[in-house]
């Protein structure tokens, strides 16, 4: 469990960092917290010729929120950073409520937001989460700075929307209302493990009770995070309650169509992710109105 | 002899910790020699195969590779791995050698070696390595195995390993007359040790000296040392077996493997040491596997829940070689089946299937866990069959304190005297039931709370402890009167130091802290008997306690020279000798090593003893209860809370027996939820890393409450001890497996298979509806 050997360059700047992926082509790679590639490269299944380390560029970290209360987390910023910020906690509370469940601390002291997003694993909670909440991914390589929304972003297990060479910079995530309503639950064998099924959930509901707004996601259900359209559907301008919590979970159900691995079945996670669904919405609710009780 | 004894039955903190929690212990990657190269090794890639050409040139040419080789380039006739344990008859035609030649037949197995001056450039140097194979069908389960259809060792002409019957009474009368039997099929999942610290070894070996010296052996080095120096032609005080700190044994560290004559052979043909440490991915395929077996139960009870039968098939997953521990996992799971309960008539088929995954041997509690397993979740269907508690079934079967002690008859080929010794096994489970308010959840079994069905579940186990050959101890005082104790146990982190240090400063009557202990290598002592079966108390406590004793009449004999007295007018006491006739007179243990050596070269204040129980064996036994909480629509179960009770006739040190107890319980939440080596079709194995193989961690922890009993000291041994090791996890399957059925009483479900997963449960539950 030893990498074969690589070069490794410790930029101090995006223009380098640019410049170098650029020199050492296709086979080199940018090194967020390495907390996936790493391991990947000790059991050889990655073996790329020369690691750009971008943890030493101070303009790919840091979390603010714009004058448009959009939420903006640079790329290099630590998931434990994430976890124990105090503007995330109001900014996105979604975010802030799933960054726990990513691995262990020593790993959330390591790993990246644009690590994680960069990697994609379907299951990981990251992309599930900018999925859920129609974040941006700003990004820049060879070809000049772009913004790529997350619905666009996930191509596939371990495939993003990513070209050669690009970087991730920063995520910007849309406003986000005092008043919604939100959850995040997953199932993993340990505390930790990437989920076997989890569910983003959250909705807004307008001045006559009704959900204006709508957005369900689900990880480890499939080759990317998911959205759950039709179970949004069944939401969308209604207002909130069991009996439609319980349809939007039979949506899930029927939308979802996930694979089976060693930890779960296909029929486990979509009966499951049902389950999540409904919890989740009830969570959510229960946010709003703290009286009520499912 | 009295003596007062301020350590034996304390707490005494631990004498390693202090070098484990500053980071000064020395474990094998520790130890780094001149002139040191690193081994690594090519593994088959698959589960069975003919090797048809192996072309090692191109790693040869990497600069910084100094040697590669396989099998056809060894110039020795490759010696077996030796049967240490259970050798029945049949298993010496599925022996491994140290590197594959004609065949492979696990992924795992070595088939060519590579030498270099770092790891990094050994393994460039395996990725180069050209084997031709030409693959075979996998034999992956004890069916496949048993049909024979696909042989593995084609010379055998069959799967079967051995197989043999074994039993007490007359089952054939037993069941044809019973009012009630019920069979059914239990699995328990191939599972391991998986130690914190990975193999290791670094061999120097000098023909010319000539000299094989071996670091990083712990566990049996004496019975090592004998096979390696057959191996390898060398006069047995030729080969040094040299113990380092280790980081977890649980049984599959220290036996033979490949790897201990291929390190040595590597050495030999370099002319310099070598080094190999195992890494995580080599360990989940190289070192020994366990708990693989399948067993089909039977039982037949009278109406009122009275065993009057037990009748059983155990089929074991041997895995593709038969290694060091023979038989052991399924002997002992047949052996073990009827347990601690009265069972009159008893037969059990014992199976040993070959089949094309990694080779298995002893894991903490080897066969016991599995057979625990299985009858006690048979004891609580056979309870709800007959409309009768789980506890008052297990109390009206449990043998009592009159029936003790018990020929329980030759239940493992060869050991016909095997008899538990005296005990209370009602008493340990009354307290147990006691403890976990047993009297208050007997009827809320399957309650709702918070939304999670509530369920506890009570198992009662018995197990046996400190089989093998005599342990050695040697006890010498220092020119500063400071103690060094040797012996021929080994430790393998479970605090034999601290333990053997109690006894010796008690016996003594000194400080804790003169003593230190010095273990396993075979440099120190001319032999021993090693460590395995929970025996470092019983063995080598016994061994220091005799060698101290020898010690105290020694200093009392040079006392008698040194003041030219009479020995019978003097006392040992205080860690000196005193003048009865001169209360004044006092000659310290420091003085009286002093005087010896002054008596001539050869002359040391030091005493040898050994401890041999001639196979006596002492039985611990007791019950463990889980209460846990099971979201039903999820399949997710909590453990909220775990008891057990051990007895283990006496308490060296209840720290650490209350670590051994809650160590072995974690151990066995891993087997009873996470820890399964899952093999596709293909033989290949799925869960090769820790993404996949799951350990429990500390996020993972219930509440215990681990209550060690001291009602029935060993008779088999003065101090009255029994082993401590094992008990915390021989029961967890059973007691937790109970729980979740009882938990989900109202959906009438079994679980008959492990690991218990949330996927497993939702499938159980999804097929009833729920």
């Amino acid at each position: 469990m030893k990498p074969p050997k690589f070069d490794y360059f410790a930029p101090d700047s995006i223009e380098s960092a640019l410049t170098l992926i650029a020199e050492h082509g296709d086979d080199a790679r940018y090194l967020a917290g390495g907390q996936s590639l790493v391991p990947m490269m000790n059991f050889r299944v990655a073996a790329p010729s020369a690691l750009i380390d971008l943890n030493g560029i101070a303009t790919l970290r840091g979390i603010k929120v714009d004058k448009n209360s959009r939420l903006h987390i640079g790329a290099m910023t630590r998931t434990r950073e994430i976890e124990m910020d105090s503007t995330i906690a109001s900014a996105n509370p979604l975010l802030h409520a799933a960054a726990p469940h990513i691995a262990h601390i020593q790993i959330r002291n390591r790993g990246t937001i644009g690590g994680s997003l960069a990697h994609a694993d379907p299951a990981a909670e990251m992309p599930g989460i900018v999925l859920a909440c129609n974040a941006e991914i700003n990004s820049i390589g060879p070809a000049g700075p772009r913004s790529i929304a997350a619905g666009d972003f996930f191509e596939g297990i371990y495939s993003t929307a990513l070209q050669d060479g690009e970087m991730i910079t920063e995520i910007v995530f849309p406003p986000w209302p005092a008043a919604r309503c939100w959850a995040f639950q997953e199932i993993s064998r340990r505390e930790g493990d990437f989920a076997m099924i989890g569910i983003a959930a959250w909705f807004d509901l307008n001045e006559t009770g009704e959900i204006s707004a709508a957005s369900l996601t689900a990880i480890g259900a499939g080759d990317t995070p998911l959205r759950l359209p039709a179970a949004e559907e069944i939401l969308s301008g209604q207002p909130p309650g069991d009996v439609l919590f319980a349809e939007a979970a039979q949506a899930a159900v029927n939308e979802l169509d996930p694979g089976s691995d060693l930890h779960a079945s296909a029929e486990y996670r979509r009966e499951v992710g049902g389950v999540l669904v409904e919890r989740a919405l009830k969570t959510a609710l229960q946010r709003e109105a703290p009286g009520y009780t499912a | 002899m009295t003596t007062s004894s301020p350590y034996i039955g304390a707490s005494v903190k631990r004498l390693e910790d202090r070098r484990f929690l500053t980071g000064t212990g020395r474990y094998i990657d520790d130890v780094k020699l001149p002139d040191m190269a690193v081994m690594a090794i090519y593994r088959s890639p698959h589960a069975h195969a003919r090797i048809n050409s192996i072309d090692l040139a191109a790693a040869r040419a990497v600069p910084g590779v100094i040697d590669a080789f396989c099998a056809a380039d060894i110039d020795m006739d490759l010696p077996v791995i030796p049967l240490r344990l259970a050798p029945f008859d049949g298993f010496e035609r599925f022996l491994q050698r140290p590197i594959a030649q004609d065949k492979v037949r696990f992924v795992g197995e070595p088939v060519a070696v590579v030498i270099a001056s770092d790891r990094y450039i050994a393994e460039d140097a395996l990725d180069l390595i050209e084997v031709d194979f030409a693959p075979l069908p996998a034999v992956t389960s004890v069916d496949q195995a048993a049909s024979g259809e696909t042989l593995i060792h084609e010379d055998a002409g069959e799967n079967m390993g051995t197989r043999y019957t074994v039993g007490r009474g007359d089952t054939d009368d037993a069941f044809s007359d019973a009012p009630y039997t019920r069979r059914e099929r239990f699995t328990t999942n191939r599972h391991g040790a998986v130690p914190m610290e990975t193999r290791g070894l670094i061999a120097e070996f000098d023909p010319d000296a000539p000299l094989l010296r071996l670091y990083g052996a712990t566990k049996v080095n004496f019975f090592n040392r004998r096979h390696l120096a057959a191996a390898f032609d060398l006069p047995e005080e030729a080969v040094e077996l040299i113990e380092t700190d280790v980081g977890g044994g649980f049984g599959a560290r220290g036996e033979l493997y490949p790897e201990d004559y291929l390190v040595p052979i590597a050495s030999r043909r370099n002319g310099r040491p070598v080094k190999w440490i195992e890494d995580r991915r080599e360990n989940l395929t190289a070192t020994n596997h366990s708990r693989d077996i399948v067993c089909d139960l039977e039982i037949a009870t009278s109406n009122d829940g009275k065993i009057l039968g037990m009748r059983a098939t155990v089929q074991g997953d041997m895995g593709a070689y038969v290694r060091t521990n023979g038989g052991v996992v399924a002997s002992k799971a047949a052996q073990f089946l009827p347990g601690p309960y009265r069972v009159p008539s008893f037969s059990c088929d014992v199976q040993f299937l070959i089949t094309n995954k990694t080779p298995v041997g002893t894991f903490r509690g080897p066969g016991r866990f599995e057979a625990n397993f299985c009858r006690e979740r048979l004891l609580d269907m056979v309870a709800a069959d007959l409309n009768i508690d789980p506890a008052e079934l297990r109390l009206r079967n449990l043998m009592e304190p009159a029936e003790l002690p018990y020929r329980i008859g030759e239940l493992v080929p060869g050991d016909v005297n095997a008899t538990f010794d005296r005990g209370n096994y009602p008493s340990a489970l009354n307290q147990l039931l006691d403890e976990v308010g047993y009297a208050d959840w007997k009827d809320r079994q399957g309650e709702i709370i918070d939304g999670r069905a509530h369920g506890l579940g009570i198992a009662c186990f018995i197990e046996s402890s400190a089989a093998g050959p005599p342990e050695t101890a040697r006890v010498t005082v220092a020119p500063d009167g400071n103690i060094e104790i040797r012996t021929g146990a080994s430790s393998v982190g479970q605090g034999t130091e601290t333990g053997l240090a109690q006894i010796c400063a008690d016996y003594l009557a000194i400080d804790i802290d003169r003593i230190n202990v010095l273990h396993g290598s075979t440099t120190l002592v001319p032999t021993g008997g090693g460590t395995f079966h929970s025996r470092n108390t019983v063995m080598a406590g016994n061994a220091v306690r005799m060698a101290a004793e020898a010690l105290r009449t020694r200093s009392i004999e040079l006392a008698a020279l040194r003041w030219n007295t009479d020995a019978g007018g003097l006392e040992y006491r205080d860690g000196a000798v005193h003048r009865g006739d001169d209360p004044g007179s006092i000659l310290s243990l420091a003085e009286l090593a002093a005087f010896a050596r002054s008596r001539g070269p050869d002359e040391a204040l030091a005493a040898d003893a050994a401890f041999d129980n001639e196979g006596k064996l002492s039985y611990s036994y007791g019950a463990h209860a889980a209460l846990v909480a099971v979201d039903v629509a999820t399949g997710v179960i909590e453990v909220k809370k775990y008891v057990l009770t051990e007895e283990i006739g006496r308490a060296l040190n209840p720290a650490m027996v209350q670590g051994q107890a809650v160590g072995g319980l974690v151990q066995g939440l891993g087997g009873t939820f996470l820890d399964h080596m899952i093999y596709d079709e293909d033989g290949q194995l799925l869960t090769g890393s820790f993404a996949d193989y799951l350990l429990p961690t500390s996020t993972e922890l219930p509440e215990i409450t681990a209550i060690a009993l001291e009602e029935s000291p060993s008779e088999f041994n003065p101090m009255g001890f029994k082993g401590a090791g094992e008990g915390g996890i021989v029961a967890v399957a059973a007691a937790v497996g109970n729980a979740v059925v009882h938990a989900l009483n109202a959906h009438g479900i079994q679980i008959n298979d492990l690991p218990i997963t949330p996927n497993r449960l939702r499938a159980a539950l999804r097929a009833t509806g729920t």
